[in-house]
């Protein structure tokens, strides 16, 4: 009998559009003007990160390389830059999916947080090679706003599998 | 002798493989960018598909700032319209001046037989955001391949150089600042015409680099484009020195400048038309055709031909 963690709950399975639909919203939160804002989690990386610890099979090191070409040309920076960063994201939290599963949502964040400054500090040395300044402290303040996200993103990413088969009007969620 | 079972559900190839491939590509990627700058094709194919989302994301501030514009009170308009009503009358005295003595310039280059100033020409635009990047300074404009913006365009505002349109996407195109790492602009100072080249530092300041300690620059000395780059037209205001350190120990003096145009700002950029080529005087072009690099004879004979802009 193996020993039930805090979401023993059985979930209905995912559907393949809401995985879609979520990554390209990710991806319209990160092209929104806030460069100003430099603790603005980045977003995709955030929902990446969910996806490929939630769903491996589904999303992988494939959407995140794809994901990571919509952004450098976006962001008008090296191009491959995301990219690298995302593949190895998403490489290291599908790989690690069943462990991190296996916690409660609150440390499910601690395990996110390396992960999120992991793709930090790739694209800070894929651009420190050819020399650029240094941006500052600031630029990891990002992870750390993620991971406090990381909660309420997993409620609100699993709601709709928290939907029961046949429709009961008594049932209260 | 051991070999795998087959697998009981078809998986793909493994992780460890999949990690490999992907990520070879990406640093193939990273270093035909930084090396070759041959990706370009692929930038405008990609941005082609992003292009429709990155103008879904700016619709609710293009719609905020349209809604701001209609809402504010029609009197803010009229005292803007008052004040630049007033504004052109001052300065239409100093246009019409300057109209005439461009035209007395002209004929006095004429009579020197030296080559006419380039006319300058441009199309303005709207800075639509700063790129996300946050380690180079650049913003996207709203013009690009549609409006005939080719890389290498000179960008201005009101009062100086703002910097270089680096490159071309089907609808927009991105903008290096001055003040970008290692952008440089050749430039020369107005009080005295001493030459030299100003590089962006990345933190919004700039750098007039290799002068020798003892060169004769000063706080407070405007720079503008020297033109020799033959990218930029020669007289455009750059930027002003702030601070100089002249220490023994190092050959060249550290001279700090700012940007006199508003870099960091947002708002309409005049990006200018890209300067026609300078041709060689007949007579080397002969010569670089025929491919003999003849011994000069006379020197001062064929300095006479060398024409200035």
């Amino acid at each position: 009998m193996q020993p039930t963690f805090s979401s023993s709950r059985i979930l209905q399975p995912v559907r393949p559009w809401f995985i879609v639909l979520s990554l390209l919203a990710a991806l319209l939160l990160n092209y929104l003007p806030t460069s100003a804002w430099m603790w603005m989690p980045d977003w995709v990386a955030l929902l990446l990160v969910f996806w490929s610890i939630r769903e491996p099979r589904r999303v992988g090191m494939g959407s995140g390389f794809i994901l990571g070409l919509a952004m450098d040309v976006a962001d008008a920076s090296l191009l491959g830059q995301h990219a690298l960063a995302y593949v190895l994201l998403t490489y290291v939290a599908s790989s690690l999916s069943r462990r991190i599963l296996w916690f409660p949502v609150g440390q499910q964040a601690l395990h996110v947080l390396p992960l999120l400054l992991m793709v930090q500090i790739v694209q800070l040395g894929v651009r420190a090679m050819p020399g650029v300044e240094f941006p500052g402290l600031n630029y990891f303040i990002g992870p750390f706003v993620a991971t406090a996200l990381w909660l309420p993103l997993t409620v609100v990413l699993l709601l709709p599998q928290y939907q029961p088969v046949e429709r009961d009007a008594n049932r209260p969620i | 002798m051991d070999h795998q079972p087959p697998p009981f559900f078809k998986r793909g190839p493994a992780p460890l493989a999949r990690l490999s491939f992907y990520s070879a590509l990406s640093l193939a990627l990273i270093f035909f960018d930084a090396r070759f700058q041959t990706l370009e094709l692929l930038r405008q194919g990609v941005s082609l598909l992003t292009h429709p989302i990155q103008q879904a994301a700016h619709a609710p501030m293009v719609l905020l700032d349209n809604a701001s514009d209609y809402f504010f009170s029609i009197t803010r308009f009229q005292e803007e319209n008052a004040r630049l009503k007033r504004e052109r009358l001052v300065s239409a005295e100093t246009q019409l001046r300057t109209r005439q003595l461009e035209a007395e310039n002209e004929r006095l280059r004429k009579l020197l037989d030296v080559k006419a100033r380039q006319q300058v020409n441009g199309q303005v635009t709207q800075i639509l955001y700063a790129a996300r990047d946050p380690f180079s300074r650049r913003v996207i404009v709203d013009k690009g391949e549609q409006n005939n913006i080719v890389a290498g365009q000179p960008v201005i505002d009101d009062s100086g150089v703002v910097g270089q349109v680096t490159r071309v996407f089907p609808f927009v195109s991105e903008i290096t600042l001055i003040t970008d790492k290692d952008q440089a602009v050749p430039v020369q100072i107005v009080r005295n015409g001493l030459r030299s080249v100003v590089f962006g530092l990345g933190n919004g300041q700039l750098e007039l680099r290799f002068m020798p300690a003892n060169a004769d620059v000063q706080n407070g000395d405007l720079l503008v484009t020297s033109g020799l780059d033959g990218v930029f037209l020669p007289g455009f205001p750059v930027a002003k020195v702030v601070l100089i350190e002249r220490d023994t120990s190092y050959s060249f003096a550290r001279i700090y400048c700012v940007p006199v145009a508003g870099v960091e700002n947002f708002g309409e950029v005049m990006v200018l038309d890209p300067r026609p080529p300078v041709t060689l005087p007949p007579v080397l072009t002969s010569e670089a055709a025929s491919g003999v690099a003849k011994p000069l004879v006379k020197p001062g004979a064929k300095k006479k031909h060398l024409k200035r802009d």
